[in-house]
């Protein structure tokens, strides 16, 4: 068993863990934070995409571990204070969630992009969504609503330099 | 209607997306209950083969097992139209991939040890894999004793000593006259893969055996009252022991229909002592051990006029079940009735069989066999125009139905009915059908169009119903209650608006309860089939205005005032001739206070039903009979380039029509559109199992079966959306869900015929299969291999 001690949304965690566990789990089993999805257990789905220092990871072919002294983000960080975040928004508004299993992973995806390119292609946000398997909506409302928080973010962004 | 609608028809965003995009929506996945064991499965290794031993004892042993389960414990049949399932296999097994033995453990860690544990013992038997030899004489039967399943009699027949579960007939005119009469015919054969639904959300369920018989069951299902009516049948229970809770589901495509984990985690947890069970198929099960869609070889020939109209049609269709057809033999009865498209055929011979083999067995997925039949028919269809030198919109302008005409089971079809022609039109004039594509950048690649058209009605029992309950609260807002399930398609948010909009309340006012609990949420058949928005919206029309009866019935003794000159609007109620007299919703909801204290009516409950109407089982000889609630016609028009060093298909453009009555809610349709459309792509170009000479599933996993991705969509998909009113449906409306993927692959075997000169008859159209049909020297394809007539693939 290993102690490890990590940043999960922002709140320091410490968990005694078994070599074997992922990050997947720790994070669904012992931190009762459910939002990241098992789809596929092979990092071939993307479902459970959570931020490890700001990038994003499969979390279910990451040992628990391996987050020992990093950060996580996962979906239920997304929000600040009850208020959605722009990204999330956008995926209200753009119709982009359907059955919703792939949602968190996506957001995070998204989230990850936009931090680091602020005005993202379509070419750059299809990329970025590519390890994300979403079944219902054909992906042309994630990408529309990618797009859009863009925009918005970069319109807060000005708005806030006036 | 004359006035205005106020909620029906506009986006009005998902009531779920807060919670989802949050994290915060509990699927069955994620639910925990106290004390809840972890259950685990050993599957076959081999498709057919007879259990000599199942030995047990060293994961008995292993600390932690409450519950170790092998089919020598469970004599039932379990099965939606056709009882041919066991929970667990017994005697024999029938495909790789069967659960033989199950586990529940303290934790999923120990199940998994305990099964490893497990030592099964086969002698291997016969297997019989492919349907067209499975209806030989000789064929090794996959049930010798299908004879004595039960199974939905009148409709459904299964044939004795033999592999076929269901032999659905459609006769009608004089066939063989009618071919000996035409001037031109073609045939063809085709042929659909099993394909897989991969919903994002695997299987899961969780079930706790209570004391007196009870059952309590939280399961991702698309269907809580038919997974409660076939444990009552299974178990022999009465309906009123058994609790479904259906929460958030993480997609379905009618893989979640019927039933599935639920038997088993209920008998290990009564094993277990009543400790409740959870088992979550891994992605591994979801492919092999979880039921697919069919398989399908078509056989076609068609006859026509030298005018291009269609004298003959004949088919035979031979559905590849698997193991167990206990829903595939509605596929193959649903299939037929539609299996000559969506054209006036006077003459037509349809012999649809649902045929047993030792493979993984099919169940309902999205669009229900129509995409599959409609892969040969639409390819056919155009061959046919070619051969007769016709333009292939043209000729399918000659031969739709259209009001007056009978369809092939005889259904007569009305005004009412919707617009094939229009949809045809609309999708022709958006591809820019007629004009030449535009040249490729580069010289080995090729560009073609091609269009198809589609169609469906819900395939339902004759007395599939429905209903739905609305109650206000002290706010005058209302909470309503149903059992189909959202599973992503958008319906409940649909509904909201539809109860809103007969409220005359905002959408805002009105929510739904997500949670499907048959103890609280009133009777659905199954959310399945594209009707759901269609029923249930009539069911949740009649519970609005039973609420406003009784709001009406009550403010009528309030005021003093009859109630028939009571008007309800805006989430008041006032005479209509008296604005100034009115009360809030909100005054009356749980009943009327004079200012003496003196109270009248009492909590509004609204309630409304409904039930298939008119519809009547197909005649067992003719197949003629009226099994349809109402057609959804459509059309698709693409433009595709193909590499031909690669075999790449890139598809440019989709357009796609449908007509869908009435959009209920335009951003919810478009999405749902898009989604159908690109998971029809997958079907189109990357999806199919493929089983090595064993019958052993040789892509069971996302490493070697690949779905759609954000790379892999067009870079213009058009959704048009026709609206001529549904008599009958919730503001004119009827189903679109399952319809946008079917013949997605029909258009693009048009487009490469257009782009290559190739008739192909086999999906998937990966780059492999069209590079190796292209032959040994590449790009070097000559017009010698256009022949359509020497199809061969």
């Amino acid at each position: 068993m290993y102690k490890i001690t990590l940043t999960v949304n922002g709140k320091r965690e410490a968990a005694t863990v078994p070599a074997s566990l992922t990050l997947l789990e720790l994070l669904r089993d012992r931190f009762f934070l459910t939002g990241a999805k098992e789809g596929c257990g092979i990092g071939e789905c993307g479902a459970c995409t959570v931020l490890l220092d700001g990038l994003p990871v499969t979390s279910c072919l990451v040992l628990a571990v391996e987050a020992d002294g990093h950060e996580v983000l996962t979906i239920e960080g997304e929000a600040k204070d009850g208020i959605l975040s722009i990204l999330q928004q956008a995926f209200l508004d753009a119709g982009a969630v359907q059955c919703g299993f792939c949602t968190p992973g996506m957001i995070l995806s998204a989230r990850a992009l936009l931090s680091r390119t602020p005005s993202p292609t379509h070419a750059e946000i299809v990329e970025a969504i590519a390890g994300n398997l979403c079944r219902c909506t054909g992906y042309d409302a994630i990408i529309s609503a990618i797009s859009l928080a863009a925009s918005r973010l970069r319109e807060k962004e000005e708005g806030s330099h006036v | 209607m004359s006035e205005r609608l106020q909620c029906v028809g506009f986006p009005v965003g998902r009531a779920d997306a807060v919670d989802k995009v949050s994290g915060k929506a509990k699927f069955t996945h994620d639910l925990v209950l106290p004390g809840m064991l972890h259950a685990a499965l050993v599957t076959s290794p081999v498709a057919s083969a007879r259990i000599v031993s199942i030995d047990t004892d060293a994961a008995q042993s292993v600390p932690g097992v409450r519950a170790v389960l092998t089919g020598a414990d469970l004599d039932y049949h379990i099965g939606l139209y056709m009882q041919d399932k066991r929970i667990l296999a017994r005697d024999v097994v029938r495909y790789q991939g069967e659960p033989v033995a199950a586990v529940a453990a303290d934790t999923l860690d120990v199940a998994c040890r305990a099964c490893e544990k497990i030592v099964v013992n086969y002698d291997p038997l016969p297997a019989v894999l492919d349907p067209r030899n499975a209806v030989g004489k000789d064929a090794p039967l996959v049930h010798p004793d299908l004879h004595t399943y039960e199974h939905m009699q009148g409709v459904f027949f299964p044939k004795r000593n033999t592999n076929i579960a269901h032999h659905q007939k459609i006769r009608s005119g004089d066939v063989e006259a009618a071919f000996a009469a035409a001037d031109v015919c073609i045939e063809g054969q085709f042929y659909n893969p099993p394909v897989q639904h991969v919903a994002m959300e695997t299987h899961a369920a969780i079930a706790e055996a209570l004391p007196g018989n009870r059952i309590e069951l939280w399961t991702s299902s698309q269907s809580p009252y038919t997974v409660r009516h076939l444990m009552s049948k299974a178990f022999a229970v009465p309906h009123g022991s058994i609790r479904v809770h259906v929460p958030y589901v993480g997609g379905g495509f009618g893989g979640k229909a019927g039933l599935h984990l639920e038997p088993l985690v209920y008998v290990l947890s009564r094993t277990a002592g009543g400790r409740p069970v959870k088992l979550v198929a891994t992605r591994e099960q979801e492919f092999n051990t979880l039921p697919s869609r069919q398989g399908l070889h078509s056989d076609l020939k068609i006859g026509a006029t030298s005018a291009g109209k269609i004298l003959a049609f004949k088919a035979t269709y031979l559905w590849d079940a698997g193991a167990y057809a206990d829903y595939g033999v509605n596929i193959g009865r649903a299939a037929a009735y539609a299996g000559a498209g969506p054209y006036a055929i006077e003459n037509c011979w349809i012999d649809s069989y649902v045929v047993y083999t030792h493979k993984l067995f099919g169940t309902a997925y999205r669009g229900f066999g129509h995409l599959e039949v409609l892969w040969g028919v639409e390819r056919a269809i155009d061959r046919i125009a070619r051969k007769l030198g016709m333009d292939p919109v043209e000729f399918r302008r000659k031969n739709l139905l259209r009001a007056g005409d009978r369809t092939i089971t005889g259904e007569p079809i009305t005004p009412g009915h919707g617009s094939p022609r229009g949809c045809l039109d609309a999708v022709a004039k958006e591809i820019e059908w007629g004009s030449s594509t535009h040249a490729p950048t580069v010289l080995h690649k090729r560009r073609g169009k091609g269009i198809a058209m589609l169609h469906k009605a819900p395939a339902m029992p004759t007395n599939t119903a429905c209903s739905a309950v609305l109650k206000l609260d002290e706010e005058g807002d209302a909470d309503l209650l149903v059992s189909g399930v959202d599973y992503g398609q958008g319906t409940y948010t649909v509904l909201r608006q539809i109860a809103a909009e007969k409220l005359s309340i905002p959408v805002d006012r009105v929510r739904i309860t997500w949670e499907c609990d048959t103890a609280f949420s009133p009777y659905d058949w199954s959310t399945v089939a594209s009707r759901f928005s269609y029923m249930g919206g009539n069911a949740v029309i009649e519970a609005a205005e039973d609420c406003l009866d009784q709001l009406r019935q009550t403010a009528s003794l309030a005021l003093s005032v009859p109630p028939e000159t009571i008007v309800c609007r805006d989430g008041h109620v006032f005479p209509a001739n008296d604005l100034e007299k009115r009360l809030s919703y909100a005054s009356l909801a749980l009943g009327y206070t004079f200012p003496n204290g003196n109270s009248i009516g009492g909590p509004v409950i609204g309630r409304g039903r409904t039930i298939a109407h008119g519809l009547t089982h197909l005649d067992p000889n003719t197949g003629q009979g009226l099994p349809a609630q109402f057609w959804t016609y459509g059309a698709h028009a693409v433009e595709i380039e193909v590499d031909t060093q690669t075999g790449e298909v890139d598809v440019l453009r989709i357009a796609t029509a449908l007509d869908a009555g009435k959009v209920l809610n335009p951003m919810l349709c478009r999405g749902q559109v898009i989604g159908g459309i690109v998971q029809g792509l997958g079907s189109a170009l990357w999806e199919g199992f493929r089983f090595d000479p064993q019958g052993r599933l040789k892509n069971g996993s996302f490493v070697d079966y690949k779905i759609p991705t954000a790379k892999d969509i067009p870079a213009s998909i058009t959704p048009i959306l026709l609206e001529t009113p549904q008599p009958g449906g919730p503001f004119g409306a009827r189903g679109v869900a399952e319809h946008p993927m079917i013949s997605i692959p029909s258009a693009i075997g048009n487009a490469l015929f257009d782009a290559l000169g190739i008739d192909f008859a086999e999906l998937p159209l990966t780059p492999e299969r069209i590079r190796l049909t292209l032959g040994p020297s590449g790009s070097a394809f000559t017009e010698d291999i256009a022949d359509p007539e020497e199809d061969s693939l």
